[in-house]
């Protein structure tokens, strides 16, 4: 037996982001409808334990926290009649009032019209992912902060500022134009994506990996499919969420320690995770839109995650997707999988060459993997003394610490390095493979091409 | 809601545009005015001279002091505006979109402040 305050918990639970959305259209602002949401569910907790569940309960909250509101602006208008003009109080409340019945037809526009409005360009990123978070998925202002591991007060200040902006600068509270949808629908899909790289692997702090925010990420994405069905790029997205969160649980070990690919105990992985991943792969490139980079992406995680192990992986194909992707979508992160994937085919010489390429331009200077790779490639290629100085760099620029633990413990395998210390001069070149790091520790920090994070889009 | 649509655009390079090129694009922003004027979105717009002819004002402990030039060295600077009426941010800057200094330039779209709203 369920408690009717459990029933009308789970009721809240899920509703809450629909009867949000309407609401914000309803009222058109973001703070009066997170108060009247509140205040229908205070209504609901007292009434539906004695009066029974109205039949159609989200119908009744939007119903019940639009009266509330229009009251709190009555009450308003005669406060605020005594000091300001009442002509746009009361338009206000028409506005607020005017709207017919019937308005949970549209239970799904209003979430779609959320969710853009949330991922407006005109704000940045960071308030994106924060508004996101907190007005689409619900998660309280603490839960966002500690994600990102800032504090409560920089977070709820992060939030009042890109509602601000959202008020005063007009953001609209609209699915965009069908001439823009689908731009606009990238910039969507970046912030759902930076959703879920932060909890496939945290910036800075101690654990790698956020379960919560790998959850959210995929529940963002299964609610765009539900919104906006039959779509290459979500379709795309999806399969690569759950493709990569399907590994979630044999990427860290007991200890918290980073567990490459190679090394990671398959029978952790989350086969249906994976066959539904790849269901939507085949989807998603069936779609007559323009091929997806998302749905490239998944194809790469596809193959590593169905070779039995690391040395049947099919590295050309997956050289073959890279350079598909670098027309699609070039990012420096992009560049960087392309050759650890070269160096699986090609040998670590030429992928070396890529990534000092890409290290000469400078854009990506201060990213650690940027580094870790050339410290992977040099070892490799017996350069003993410039891998470390290549490890040494990365661990400069690492902030998070199952990361660190991995690059100090390559650094330790190398050894001391022999001669000098303060510099490399010419070294000599082993022909053979370095045995001490695995080839495919690239494939876990790489071939999981790490996204839109920071700068490196 | 009414939007200033700024036209910021490195002058040296604007001026060492062509006859052909310039004429061109005189063209291109009377066919763009015209437009916003028929959708009724157009209130203001102008074209201002370079920025060699501006000057600085300054009020500090009541004493005036007038400079020479911009208020700061930036790689843009501001060449001309428009103010228009429209109905969100994203109809502001669809018609920012289509000035047609954006493609060499960039446009900055700033609410205008209404007072009490």
């Amino acid at each position: 037996m369920v408690s009717v305050e459990a029933a009308v918990e789970e009721v809240f639970r899920r509703e809450a982001g629909r009867v949000l959305a309407t609401l914000i259209r309803l009222l058109g602002d973001f703070d009066l409808a997170e108060e009247a949401r509140q205040d229908a569910f205070a209504a609901a907790l007292e009434q539906w334990p004695h009066r029974g569940f109205p039949s159609n309960p989200c119908a009744w909250l939007i119903r019940t926290g639009r009266n509330k509101a229009i009251d709190r602006i009555r009450r308003d208008i005669v406060f605020r009649e005594k000091i300001v003009d009442r002509e746009t109080a009361s338009a206000e409340a028409d506005a607020a009032g005017g709207e017919p019945e019937g308005a949970d037809e549209s239970f799904g526009d209003d979430r779609l019209r959320l969710i853009f409005t949330c991922c407006h360009p005109a704000l940045n990123r960071e308030a994106q992912i924060a508004l996101t978070l907190r007005e689409v998925c619900g998660l309280t202002t603490q839960s966002v902060a500690r994600a990102f591991l800032v504090s409560e007060d920089t977070m709820a200040q992060r939030l009042v500022r890109a509602k601000r902006k959202i008020r005063e600068a007009g953001i609209p509270y609209e699915t965009p134009e069908p001439s823009m949808l689908a731009e606009r629908l990238e910039g969507v899909l970046a912030v759902v994506y930076g959703v879920f790289t932060e909890g496939y692997a945290a910036t800075v702090g101690e654990e790698l990996t956020n379960a919560e925010l790998c959850a959210e990420a995929i529940r963002l994405g299964r609610l765009l499919d539900a919104l906006l069905p039959d779509d290459a790029a979500i379709l795309g997205l999806l399969a690569l969420m759950l493709l990569h969160d399907a590994r979630r649980p044999a990427r860290v070990s007991s200890a918290g320690n980073v567990v490459l690919l190679d090394q990671q105990d398959r029978s952790l992985w989350n086969q249906s995770l994976i066959d539904e991943g790849l269901k939507l792969i085949e989807r998603s490139l069936r779609m007559p839109q323009h091929v997806s980079h998302f749905a490239v992406e998944a194809a790469i995680a596809a193959l590593h995650v169905r070779a039995a192990d690391k040395s049947s992986t099919d590295w050309p194909q997956i050289v073959g997707l890279y350079e598909v992707l670098l027309r699609l979508h070039p990012t420096p992160v992009v560049e960087l999988n392309h050759a650890a994937a070269v160096s699986m085919v090609d040998g670590p010489a030429r992928a070396l060459d890529l990534v000092d390429s890409l290290a000469a331009r400078g854009e990506v200077s201060d990213y650690h993997l940027l580094h870790a790779a050339r410290g992977n490639l040099l070892a490799r290629l017996g350069r003993q003394c410039e891998a470390r100085e290549a490890y040494t760099a990365a661990l400069a620029f690492a902030k998070l610490d199952p990361e660190r633990r991995l690059l100090i413990s390559r650094i330790d395998e190398l050894g001391d390095a022999p001669g000098r210390e303060d510099s490399c001069g010419t070294s000599t070149v082993r022909t053979a493979k370095g045995d001490f790091t695995s080839p495919s520790s690239t494939s876990d920090q790489f071939a999981s091409a790490l996204p839109a994070r920071r700068s490196l889009q | 809601m009414q939007y200033l649509l700024m036209i910021y655009r490195n002058e040296q390079e604007f001026m060492a545009m062509g006859q052909a090129e310039m004429t061109a694009m005189m063209q291109e922003y009377t066919e763009f005015t015209k437009s916003i004027i028929q959708g009724g979105q157009f209130k203001a717009g102008d074209r201002l001279k370079p920025v060699a002819t501006a000057s600085t004002v300054r009020v500090r402990n009541g004493k005036t002091l007038i400079t020479d030039g911009p208020f700061a060295e930036t790689r843009e600077q501001l060449g001309g505006y428009y103010l228009v009426e429209a109905k969100n941010l994203d109809e502001a800057l669809a018609i920012a979109a289509r000035i047609p200094g954006a493609r060499q330039g960039s446009i900055e779209v700033r609410p205008i402040w209404v007072p009490g709203a």
